[in-house]
């Protein structure tokens, strides 16, 4: 009983961790503020996923953390080379 | 000044080859546990997307040497062929088979056509995100307008 209630204490910080990086996604002045902000919040859904499996007794969402490592890894990298390039995927190497 | 590729095209060389891996591993568990056809596809294009982000069109062309819209193509007539395999049994269509074999190195493992249709599945997947991608991309100089 007091590691469920542990367990949902945390979760509920780390809906305020989202929530914290929502304003940031919202205020930010510069694109490079909302990009990182995002990737934050991608790592906090990875840690409350965790979180669900241990209090549901699954190990069914293991793969999804996995999955959602690389999807925010692949959309960060996409958003970062479209702010400081122009273009996200280029024709031909110019070298 | 000439852009500098290093970290990315370094980072992107050892983790493509975790996302494959995964890939496979969710394409092959999708019979017993979460995962199956589609999703591992998914996993699979965005390894060959992040290639196409770190490297460039051309060089990754050169090396794969596949026309995407062909494999989704392809993708779609596995998938529908055994279907009409189970037909030609006399039973109705996508009729599934199972068999409990002794492999070498697995010992006894089910197989099941189902795997056959999951792959057909999965390329089909691949074929069309990645040849998405790269249409979006090829319109460089209608971008610029």
């Amino acid at each position: 009983m007091t590691f469920e209630i542990i367990m949902i204490v945390s979760l509920c910080l780390l809906t305020l961790s989202i929530l914290a990086n929502i304003y940031r996604v919202v205020k930010g002045p510069s694109s490079a503020d909302r990009i990182q902000a995002l990737d934050a919040i991608g790592i906090n859904l990875i840690a409350g996923i965790a979180v669900f499996s241990v209090l549901l007794h699954t190990h069914a969402f293991f793969d999804l953390i996995l999955l959602i490592g690389i999807l925010s890894f692949v959309g960060t990298v996409a958003f970062a080379r479209f702010t400081e390039r122009g273009m996200v995927i280029k024709q031909k190497d110019e070298g | 000044m000439k852009p500098n590729d290093v970290i990315l095209q370094s980072v992107t060389k050892v983790t493509v080859i975790i996302i494959f891996t995964f890939s496979v591993y969710l394409f092959l568990n999708g019979h017993h546990h979460p995962g199956g056809g589609f999703i591992g596809g998914l996993s699979t294009a965005a390894a060959i997307i992040l290639l196409f982000l770190a490297f460039d069109i051309e060089k990754v062309r050169e090396n794969f040497q596949i026309d995407f819209k062909k494999l989704a193509a392809l993708g779609v007539l596995i998938a529908i062929g055994t279907g009409f395999t189970g037909m030609l049994a006399g039973d109705p269509f996508l009729t599934q088979y199972f068999n409990d074999k002794n492999l070498p190195i697995f010992g006894k493992t089910e197989l099941a056509t189902a795997l056959i249709f999951d792959t057909g599945v999965a390329l089909a997947v691949i074929g069309t995100a990645v040849s998405i991608i790269l249409s979006i991309s090829e319109g460089d100089s209608l971008w610029k307008r």
